[in-house]
């Protein structure tokens, strides 16, 4: 029962093979298009500009949204920016250097073609997002601005303010809005994806809950895209949007499609450190602020004095002194450790000691107040607003937060996961970022993927596999839905019938402090033993305990969250599988014990160089570990330095 | 560090669906700290409430950091509550004092239908934007993003415009109902861009009927949309697509 990982990458060298590619799919005619119907779920920038794109191609699509506009997905809260190789700042950037820093940053844990695609496509996005108005930050000759970013020394960054991706995201929205005026495109908000239904092993199609009236309904279609995000929640504290959950790449995983390096978290350097025991949420403070913050923390343990009141040189730039090439602009993962290392040491500042400062005072003294304020100006006061504290006066304290998860579901060159005819988009697959994505990237993933990847790969599917025939197409009362839907009522019945005592959250933090302990930002055998052994505990207390009252037909929001939950309730033991056999240090996946002597991450090439897929084998058997090799052709695996 | 803890009354509106009449219920809440951000109070309330058995308030809410433009609060009648440029997911505790009485009330607007408790049905606004709120190019047609210069105050201006987060906070504040500060913020972003001027005059023509379909009240000036706007966006966008409006009904002969 292995699964068959034929990555589908294309001969010939690597920039030739998207055009290899491109030219050996097959097509489908333009007046045929409009037979063929596809299911988009999710629409933020990978969903949302999927379905724009297959509709502007003329094919039938229907997206599937858990908010209640399309508008709302979690892509909207990326800060920074986003890649592209355009060398607008004649400073040595190409397509070959995005490709290089991206598959270094990864630390050679993402497959070559795939990103050498990703760089040949990231100018392509600007053009188009530029076509549609969205509106990048200009200098004053009217052309585009760029800022830098961790781990590239090249300025490559398109932005639009501290807002870039809700900018995006509203271009996208609007021109997926352009096709639902069009009739090419229907969506369905407020709906959320509960399983997936094959038939022949093919997906066709999907179960889905109406978040409002509680209805169940089925969908065919002759091919299903997820692109569903991430699933930083499992931690419970991340910052993800409160409803962003795994449900539905799990819910695929359960049916066939193999997922990939699940343990692959980002854990973003920058965030507001948690202040209370009822913390909902982690608030990042975009990676741009790394350009001109510099981050310290006092040279003396346990120094109390008011940080405008320690001097220069009683100041430890930490960044700067460990990392001189890059200094505060190295990758996520290298400072991430690095502050939680000053922190562990006992130099960490604030009430909790778990924070170091974020300091702008050389910037301000450099550029002045006005310039600040244009680069950072939503960044500062979202600041001020949680904290309380004028980041102008007093240096930001920060520390790091789950952020994204780069495992996902596995897809072959042309995004279809082990399921045939499901393809999976954006950060709900696994494809691009290796065990660490570098900043200004995801964004650029998304939209490549659902602009520019998927409106030709999903023709070829169904060129070879869909079918024009009405009456050979697979219709809603196949019984493999009535046996699929079943399932689902069966499901949601089991969580009413516990009618416990204790409110989802509060297994949701237990299960997220057991993560972030274990399987956060340093892991190790025992730990990740030790959380292997707790969380069916707490999924035992759950199945016995859960309190959702309210009424299933109705809205229902403990409804929503308890079906989440309790998926990240399993989800949880596969990352920590996967964490615990991978031994080795790579990027986000730190190992205590695989490291230098300096404390950096030590990676095993020779035993690890490869995508760990997992495979559900039903629900009394430990999911088996399927290997895809990574081959380097293009660049050499080396030990990273930013030194 | 030890933080204040407060006690609350809260006055929370009650209602089970679009067509149940609805009622004030009163809560009294201990416990709170003044850290907490608004939504992590109800939070709090509702764990309360689930442990008592009985049923949590239903509110909106995602990013919790005030981008997503999900959560709609009218807090002591004020759309998002006192703080201003401030979803209500950003409002922090430490804005109200012990011993306060705070009164949580849905968007209240006929345009947006009540869904449950504190939740409404915004879907009107999607329904504008489908009418035109778009530049009509299809991916792939694209030219080089250089061939296209923008002056950096229109793109600064685009800007402004463009960072409406669709919270519908205009519309419940207004004493007409009118969505005109929404509506114009899209039709400004649009028209203050090279790429916006082909459809211009078409777009704000068909957004604004497809506004006056929807029920959304008229404008009469008088600027509470642009007080309670999270995103400070300008009424001057308004007249800006007055402007337009004008122009376009003029040179279009109808």
């Amino acid at each position: 029962m292995t699964l068959k990982l034929d990555a589908r990458i294309p001969d010939g060298p690597l920039h030739e093979k998207w055009d290899e590619c491109r030219f050996h799919d097959k097509l489908v005619n333009p007046a045929n298009k409009r037979k063929f119907k596809i299911i988009v779920v999710g629409a933020g920038l990978a969903g949302g500009s999927a379905a724009a794109a297959l509709g502007e191609l003329g094919y039938q699509v229907e997206v599937f949204v858990f908010h209640d506009t399309p508008r709302r997905a979690h892509s909207i809260a990326a800060q920074g920016g986003i890649n592209a190789a355009k060398n607008y700042k004649n400073d040595g950037d190409s397509i070959r250097r995005l490709f290089y820093d991206t598959i270094k940053g990864g630390d050679y844990r993402a497959r070559e073609a795939n990103v050498f695609r990703l760089a040949q496509i990231s100018n392509h996005i600007i053009d188009h997002c530029v076509a549609i108005g969205v509106p990048f930050a200009r200098e004053y000759g009217g052309l585009l601005d760029n800022r830098s970013f961790g781990g590239a020394q090249v300025s490559r960054t398109f932005y639009a303010r501290g807002q870039t991706g809700q900018q995006l995201l509203l271009g996208c929205y609007q021109s997926l809005l352009r096709q639902v005026h069009a009739g090419k495109v229907r969506f369905h908000a407020r709906k959320e994806m509960l399983d997936l239904v094959k038939v022949d092993g093919h997906a066709r199609g999907i179960i889905v809950r109406d978040l409002v009236t509680g209805e169940i309904t089925r969908h065919a279609a002759d091919a299903v895209v997820l692109a569903t995000g991430g699933y930083g929640n499992v931690f419970f504290l991340s910052t993800n949007a409160k409803n962003s959950n795994v449900t539905a790449a799990f819910r695929a995983y359960k049916r066939g499609a193999g997922f990939a390096n699940p343990c692959f978290t980002q854990i973003h350097p920058t965030c507001i450190p948690v202040s209370s025991e009822y913390q909902s949420k982690l608030t990042l403070m975009s990676e741009s602020l790394r350009n001109d913050g510099r981050v310290w923390v006092p040279k003396q343990k346990g120094d109390q004095r008011p940080p405008n009141e320690i001097p220069e040189d009683e100041r430890d730039y930490f960044l700067e002194r460990r990392y001189p090439s890059f200094g505060n602009l190295v990758p996520r993962d290298v400072a991430s450790r690095a502050i939680k290392e000053r922190c562990d040491a006992g130099y960490g500042v604030g009430a909790t000691g778990m924070a170091v400062y974020l300091d702008f005072r050389d910037a301000i003294q450099r550029l002045g107040r006005k310039v600040i304020e244009e680069r950072y100006g939503n960044l500062f006061a979202m600041y001020e607003k949680i904290t309380g504290e004028d980041p102008y006066e007093v240096p930001m304290k920060i520390y790091p937060a789950v952020h994204y998860t780069m495992g996902g579901l596995w897809v072959d060159y042309h995004l279809m996961s082990t399921i045939p005819g499901m393809f999976v988009l954006g950060e709900a697959n696994f494809s691009d970022h290796g065990a660490n994505r570098l900043g200004a990237s995801a964004l650029m993933q998304g939209l490549s993927d659902g602009f520019f990847v998927i409106p030709y790969t999903i023709g070829d599917y169904l060129a070879r596999h869909g079918t024009m025939d009405p009456k050979q197409k697979v219709q809603p009362d196949h019984p493999a839905f009535d046996e699929v839907e079943s399932e689902v009522r069966a499901r949601i019945q089991k969580l009413l019938d516990v009618k416990g005592s204790t409110p989802v959250d509060v297994f949701h933090r237990r299960l997220g402090h057991l993560m972030w302990d274990e399987c956060g930002m340093a892991r190790s055998k025992e730990g990740l033993e030790r959380a292997l052994q707790e969380i069916p505990k707490i999924r035992a207390e759950f199945w016995k305990d859960v309190a959702i009252p309210g009424d299933p037909k109705e809205f229902n929001q403990e409804l929503e969250k308890a079906g989440r939950v309790a998926d990240f309730l399993e989800f949880a033991e596969l990352m920590c599988m996967d964490a615990l056999h991978r031994n080795e240090s790579c990027g986000g996946h730190f190992r205590v014990e695989y490291q230098t002597e300096e404390g950096e991450a030590l990676r095993d090439d020779e035993n690890y160089a490869y995508v760990a897929v997992w495979e559900h084998r039903g629900p009394d058997q430990p999911p088996e570990l399927n290997k895809e090799p990574l081959v380097f052709e293009a660049v050499h695996p080396s030990t990273r330095s930013y030194k | 560090m030890e933080q204040k803890s407060m006690r609350l009354t809260l006055r929370v509106w009650r209602q089970d669906g679009p067509n149940d009449a609805g009622h004030v219920e009163t809560l009294q809440v201990d416990g709170i700290l003044e850290d907490m951000s608004f939504l992590e109070m109800l939070d709090k309330v509702n764990q309360d409430l689930i442990r008592a058995g009985k049923e949590p308030i239903a509110f909106d809410h995602d990013c919790r950091e005030g981008i997503c433009g999900t959560c709609s609060l009218m807090i002591d009648g004020v759309a998002h509550g006192p703080m201003k440029g401030t979803t209500a997911c950003q409002l922090h505790m430490r804005h109200f004092r012990d011993g306060d009485t705070i009164t949580i009330e849905p968007w209240r607007s006929g345009a947006f239908p009540v869904v449950k408790d504190l939740v409404v049905d915004r879907s009107a606004f999607d329904r504008i934007l489908q009418a035109g709120g778009y530049v009509s190019v299809n991916t792939g047609a694209a030219p080089d993003a250089h061939t296209l210069p923008v002056p950096k105050p229109d793109a600064d201006a685009a800007f402004d415009a463009a960072a409406c987060i669709g919270c519908g906070a205009c519309v419940a504040s207004c004493p007409n109902g009118s969505a005109m500060l929404f509506v114009a913020a899209k039709v400004s972003h649009l028209a203050r861009l090279p790429q916006g001027q082909p459809e211009r005059r078409k777009r704000v023509l068909d957004m604004v009927a497809q506004m006056d379909a929807e029920g959304f009240g008229a404008c009469s000036n008088h600027y509470e949309c642009e007080a309670v706007c999270p995103k400070e966006i300008s009424a001057r966008v308004i007249a800006e697509m007055n402007r337009d409006y004008l122009e376009s009904r003029l040179c279009s002969g109808s």
